[in-house]
């Protein structure tokens, strides 16, 4: 496989994002700002040892935080791969020597960089604001979310390769993601569910990647979550075999 | 002369439409070779057959000796393509696309800001592609299918939605393309293109191809008609006209004929008439067949309906 053009096409589309009228300000500027003021409101109520003892605050919020800025940058590349597709765009970059991975490498690498920024910039804020005053076991947290964005991503894809036109891109994609956190854990701990959800928050695979997360930033061993890492494979595994054989350039 | 392209029994489906029947041609090294008929005849699927972005049913192709299935990438790499419809991102600048371009292909790319100079493109590199005009994005893509310094080029329905101005500069640049010895592929549903670029054309329609000539040898085999129109008060001129060897109809509405025949020599024989019987003429004008005709005749509807 020969990547030539891919370091010149993801930076193209990194300035073409950042061109975009909203494009940094909503993807980076909103959530670190939102972080910001949220940290400052609850630092202002609350005494400190009760921030130290709150789990959510502790644990639950840097992984929703994490989770959301997942999402939101995988619903962005389900919305740019529909457009591209239906301006013609994504079949004129294949009528080159591009080689179609190529193409869609370069998309996947602009949002883990965007994704990266603004996870980086957070914490840089969060220090400020939030005296979580726990050992964060930063470059586990660092893989751990980068296994479980590679596993988003590939449901994005699936996503973008089977929305019939832009319009629908987000709207569908916003359907399928957002609900998924509600059951995931990250609000109510899986087991406390009723049977019945139970058995579909343990379908789907953000229920594994937030579970993977949480262990992690709790400081866990990964031998504890080898489970959830082979679940999150196995989607990407999948997802990505559909989408090849599913994904339209037109 | 060595032939570039050759297309024997392509056939492409979708679904119960049959796009492309059994459709075979050659394309000669050096010449512009023109694809054309009406819209949905089937032209861009051929096209994009050939240039390897669709796999046919049947039949075989072979450009610059390569398979565009097989060897898509070995293809992609000397051939220069625009696409029918094609956008590029919002805002990627004209620089940009071509620097990207550029880097795409494995010999030394030709130089970019002469190939935008010529393109008239220098002041826009900085441009994003949505603020081009029409005729600016057709250029730039031209410059994107001529980065490569191609063999052949391909283009598809190249001036569509273009002003007759922008039609015409671009016209010249295809024929400059042809001068630097390349070969060029075309598609277009305007006649009038295909008869002033087109070396040879081949009239495809349901996705079959029903002539390929020069568009002259076309015209001369299906329309030998040739129309004369002129004005005269002169009371004798019909029965003169009328005697004139090849001519078919006359008709004559107040002092306007209409001399219809065929063969290159009924003009002349008309202007021979004239003069040898001294008739006074207040206009005169010929009326040629062109492709157009030749269109109309084969298929029995103009290429517009």
């Amino acid at each position: 496989m020969t990547l030539r053009g891919l370091w010149k096409l993801t930076w193209i589309e990194i300035k073409i994002f950042l061109r975009e009228p909203l494009g940094a300000f909503g993807s980076i500027g909103v959530p670190v700002l939102v972080f910001l003021v949220t940290g400052r409101l609850i630092g202002r109520g609350l005494p400190p040892s009760a921030l130290a003892t709150s789990s959510f605050i502790r644990v639950g919020l840097p992984v929703l935080a994490s989770v959301l800025i997942t999402i939101s940058a995988v619903l962005s590349l389900v919305t740019i791969v529909s457009i591209y597709r239906e301006g013609g765009i994504l079949k004129r970059l294949r009528a080159t020597p591009l080689r179609p991975q190529t193409i869609l490498t370069a998309h996947v690498l602009v949002k883990l960089i965007l994704t990266a920024a603004t996870l980086a910039l957070m914490v840089l804020a969060g220090k400020r604001y939030y005296p979580i005053g726990v050992r964060v076991p930063f470059f586990s947290f660092t893989l751990a979310l980068l296994i479980s964005t590679w596993s988003i991503l590939s449901i994005g894809f699936l996503i973008a390769s089977i929305v019939p036109t832009a319009r629908f891109a987000q709207p569908i994609g916003a359907v399928i993601l957002y609900p998924m956190i509600g059951i995931s854990g990250l609000f109510l701990p899986v087991d406390s569910l009723p049977p019945a959800m139970h058995a579909v928050a343990r379908a789907l695979p953000l229920t594994y990647a937030v579970s993977l997360l949480q262990g992690i930033w709790n400081g866990d061993p990964w031998s504890a979550h080898l489970g959830d890492v082979a679940a999150l494979v196995v989607v990407f595994v999948i997802c990505t075999a559909l989408s090849a054989k599913v994904f339209r350039w037109e | 002369m060595r032939s570039v392209i050759q297309v024997s029994g392509v056939r492409k489906t979708y679904g119960p439409t049959v796009a492309v029947d059994e459709v075979s041609f050659e394309v000669n090294n050096g010449e512009i070779f023109g694809l054309i008929g009406p819209n949905g005849a089937g032209k861009t699927t051929t096209m994009e057959c050939i240039e390897g972005l669709r796999t046919p049913d049947c039949g075989s192709i072979s450009v610059l000796g390569l398979d565009p299935f097989r060897e898509v990438y070995e293809l992609q790499d000397r051939i220069g393509v625009q696409l029918q419809q094609a956008q590029l991102q919002k805002r990627i600048k004209v620089w940009e696309a071509v620097d990207l371009w550029a880097s795409l292909y494995g010999k030394k790319a030709t130089d970019a800001e002469h190939l935008l100079g010529q393109l008239g493109l220098t002041d826009k590199r900085n441009a994003w592609f949505m603020n081009l005009s029409g005729g600016q994005k057709q250029r730039l893509f031209i410059a994107l299918a001529l980065i490569n310094d191609p063999e052949v080029v391909f283009l598809d329905e190249l001036t569509t939605g273009l002003d007759p101005q922008a039609r015409r500069a671009i016209w010249d640049l295809v024929r400059g393309i042809r001068e630097r010895g390349k070969t060029v592929f075309l598609t277009t549903h305007l006649m009038e293109e295909a008869e002033r670029l087109c070396d040879r054309v081949a009239i495809i329609e349901h996705g079959r191809i029903i002539e390929i000539d020069s568009p002259e040898k076309l015209v001369a085999r299906h329309c030998p008609e040739r129309t004369v129109v002129l004005s005269t008060s002169d009371p004798s001129a019909e029965e003169l006209f009328r005697a004139i060897q090849g001519v078919e109809h006359v008709t004559r509405s107040d002092s306007r004929f209409t001399v219809r025949g065929r063969g290159d020599d009924l003009v002349t024989e008309v202007i021979h008439c004239l003069s040898e019987n001294r008739i006074r003429v207040t206009d005169f004008r010929t009326i040629l067949p062109n492709l157009e005709d030749v269109f109309l005749k084969l298929t029995g509807h103009s290429i517009r309906e």
